[in-house]
């Protein structure tokens, strides 16, 4: 019985679309080895929208550009982990098949539209750039692609606009533009790393809304990466927060907004001022996150922790504690008791 | 909070415009930019005032006119009732002991060839009567330990510190000399959530056991809400609705602040479904350029002719007494 039931467990691991399965990644520097990821564990379905969410130094971008095969190594190094897409691990492909993958099976939109895109050319030549030297498209033919990517995107008038250059574009459009180019090769996973942070927030809306849109639209797996924990609201089914390199909870949605498994998500979510009401004192998470090259013994949490117990939180690395609703996790000693509000 | 109503700086109809030039050696001007055009406030002792709008909208212009950092194309900012610009130079000097600035970025705002105590000390150097030479390294420590830092770190170079340390260290710069105001231009924008919400409460800690008062510059309108007796909302150069935290929030009569509350993410799913959608289209206009009229009509969705031909002015509306300007103001409850 057991054995079938680890069988089913394998088969069902299997069939995930994308699995990040124990990631290990650092970085040699001149001061020494920062261990940026210490760990990482998440899978993507299709169609499914994940937020990957942490604070500077989390490692949040660091995963999602070793899915991508983007790492600069060195300093970088993946120390062990696989990264299965389809039940390949693209870690142990060799660079052209690789490249296969890119772009085509997973695609990557960037922060800053601005920096991404090439100033020098017209934005419907790097639009259709990608069709002309993967698919082998005809000019003429890639050009009417990028008209018809400009439009699933949104951006009015898109025939007058192909020979645009990026700088006569807003920001929300150049953004536009930036996902245009990565739908191209109708990737089935988009990663969006911090898609909105440099716009204003009503511009900000409108990309959400239509990365929302664009989900639903193309059936396309999405991760989210983002400081923000508003911004993924509503596009996000799944919530990873990451801290010092490790997924310290991961949850859906309206579970973890509702109530709070870790320390440190519950501390973030206390901390931010709320909109609907002035409010009294913030709470506040005492203390500054880790140095990646002195990452502090135990829970890499503890000095900053107000529920800590000593000796088990400063000598013991906490593992995956399952709560509730099955798939929901806690990398927290206390996770439990956290979660219903009794830990002290 | 308390209504200690004792007007302490007056900014009245202050425009400034920063010319477009051609040419490199003949420029001549082809036109300009009306970063900031016409706005008043008053400002109280004690008080805090948020000032919130998208890029573009003049709101940093606005901070370096009243730090006396540009020079105005039109109006005035009084502080206890004297024109900032038209101070003689001694004056100035006293002036500027009393306001004082919180800059966004604190990776450039510190200089890195200098030490915290030479940082937080400079103040000291052109305002000598403050603190005597011998005086000025205790006066620094005092600063130090006074904003939450450790005041055996006054040799360190500011590359030592963290982001949220930093900013902790550019206001303490700014308290040295005691002043009764301080700009905050996008204060907490550049640090992580759990740093903002420490460098926001030694900001209102100050406030109570200081008595200042805040012009707080911020594009986060829950941090602002959050921080602020009072709010105003700027749109290309103008401001466009103004009244309490409560008004402006709870009551809020112009479609563009209605908007920008319903774009702010707001992170509780199920608290968002309740909500009032409004999705502007398309990006603020270019302050070169503004539209006729008023300035919001091309994002509007309630635009009317007379919209284009009159310029609708700042006054109280009937349907709520604060100030907003719209010819069709109405009351709409977008945060729930």
């Amino acid at each position: 019985m057991t054995d079938i039931q680890i069988q089913l467990d394998r088969v069902a691991d299997d069939a995930h679309l994308l699995d990040v399965r124990d990631l290990f990644i650092e970085f040699h520097t001149r001061d020494g080895i920062a261990k940026v990821i210490n760990g990482v564990s998440y899978h993507l379905d299709a169609g499914e929208a994940l937020a990957v969410l942490g604070e500077s130094g989390s490692g949040k971008s660091v995963t999602a550009q070793a899915i991508m095969g983007i790492l600069d190594i060195p300093p970088g190094k993946i120390v062990s982990g696989q990264i299965c897409y389809n039940g390949r691990d693209l870690l142990s492909l060799p660079e052209k098949e690789r490249r296969q993958v890119r772009g085509k099976e997973i695609a990557m939109v960037f922060q800053d539209a601005l920096s991404a895109l090439n100033p020098v050319f017209p934005v419907g030549w790097q639009i259709s750039e990608t069709l002309r030297h993967r698919e082998g498209v005809a000019r003429a033919d890639a050009l009417r692609r990028a008209v018809e990517l400009m439009e699933l995107v949104r951006i009015p008038a898109a025939k007058q606009r192909l020979r645009d250059y990026p700088h006569e574009f807003s920001g929300g459009m150049r953004q536009r533009v930036m996902i245009a180019m990565s739908l191209a090769l109708s990737p089935k996973i988009l990663i969006a790393d911090e898609p909105t942070t440099a716009l204003d927030v009503t511009v900000q809306a409108q990309v959400m809304d239509l990365l929302a849109e664009l989900r639903r639209e193309l059936h396309m797996a999405m991760i989210l990466i983002t400081h923000d924990l508003g911004v993924v609201a509503d596009v996000a089914d799944r919530i990873a927060v990451m801290y010092a390199g490790r997924i310290v909870e991961h949850a859906d949605v309206h579970d973890l907004y509702a109530v709070q498994g870790h320390p440190y998500t519950k501390g973030l979510i206390d901390s931010i001022p709320r909109l609907d009401h002035k409010g009294q004192e913030l709470a506040t998470i005492q203390g500054l996150p880790p140095s990646l090259m002195d990452i502090p013994r135990g829970c890499p949490f503890h000095p900053r922790c107000p529920y800590r117990k000593d000796p088990i939180c400063s000598t013991q690395v906490p593992t995956d504690q399952r709560l509730a609703s099955g798939t929901r996790t806690s990398r927290c000693h206390f996770a439990k008791e956290v979660l219903d509000g009794t830990a002290a | 909070m308390a209504p200690q109503r004792e007007t302490i700086l007056r900014v009245e109809n202050i425009a400034k415009y920063f010319p477009i030039t051609r040419g490199i050696v003949f420029q001549t001007k082809i036109g300009e930019v009306k970063a900031v055009d016409g706005v008043s406030f008053d400002l109280a002792k004690g008080e805090t005032v948020g000032v919130v709008g998208e890029s573009g909208c003049g709101k940093s212009t606005l901070a370096r006119l009243i730090m006396r950092l540009e020079h105005p194309t039109r109006g005035q900012v009084f502080y206890q009732d004297r024109d900032i610009f038209a101070m003689p130079g001694s004056a100035l000097r006293r002036l500027r002991r009393n306001i004082q600035m919180v800059m966004q970025d604190p990776y450039t705002s510190l200089n890195p060839r200098m030490t915290v105590g030479d940082i937080i000390g400079e103040p000291f150097e052109i305002h000598r009567d403050v603190a005597p030479r011998g005086d000025r390294r205790r006066k620094v420590q005092e600063l130090l330990d006074y904003v939450g830092l450790n005041p055996e770190h006054i040799s360190r170079y500011p590359h030592q510190f963290s982001g949220g340390q930093r900013q902790r260290i550019g206001i303490a710069r700014a308290l040295a000399l005691r002043p009764k105001i301080i700009v905050c231009d996008e204060p907490v924008s550049a640090l992580d959530v759990s740093i903002q919400a420490q460098v926001i409460n030694l900001l209102e800690r100050l406030q109570n056991e200081l008595g200042l008062a805040y012009i707080f510059i911020a594009h986060d309108l829950s941090v602002v809400r959050h921080i602020s007796d009072r709010v105003a909302v700027m749109y290309l150069g103008k401001v466009v609705e103004i009244g309490t935290e409560d008004e402006i929030y709870g009551r809020p009569t112009h479609p563009y602040t209605q908007a920008l509350l319903s774009a702010v993410p707001v992170p509780d799913p199920t608290a968002r479904a309740h909500r009032d959608v409004i999705r502007l289209e398309g990006d603020v206009p270019s302050p070169a350029n503004p539209p006729s009229g008023c300035r919001f009509r091309t994002r509007c969705w309630k635009a009317k002719p007379i919209c284009t031909e009159q310029e609708p002015p700042l006054t109280a509306q009937q349907a709520d007494p604060h100030l907003s300007a719209c010819h069709f103001a109405e009351l709409r409850h977008v945060v729930a």
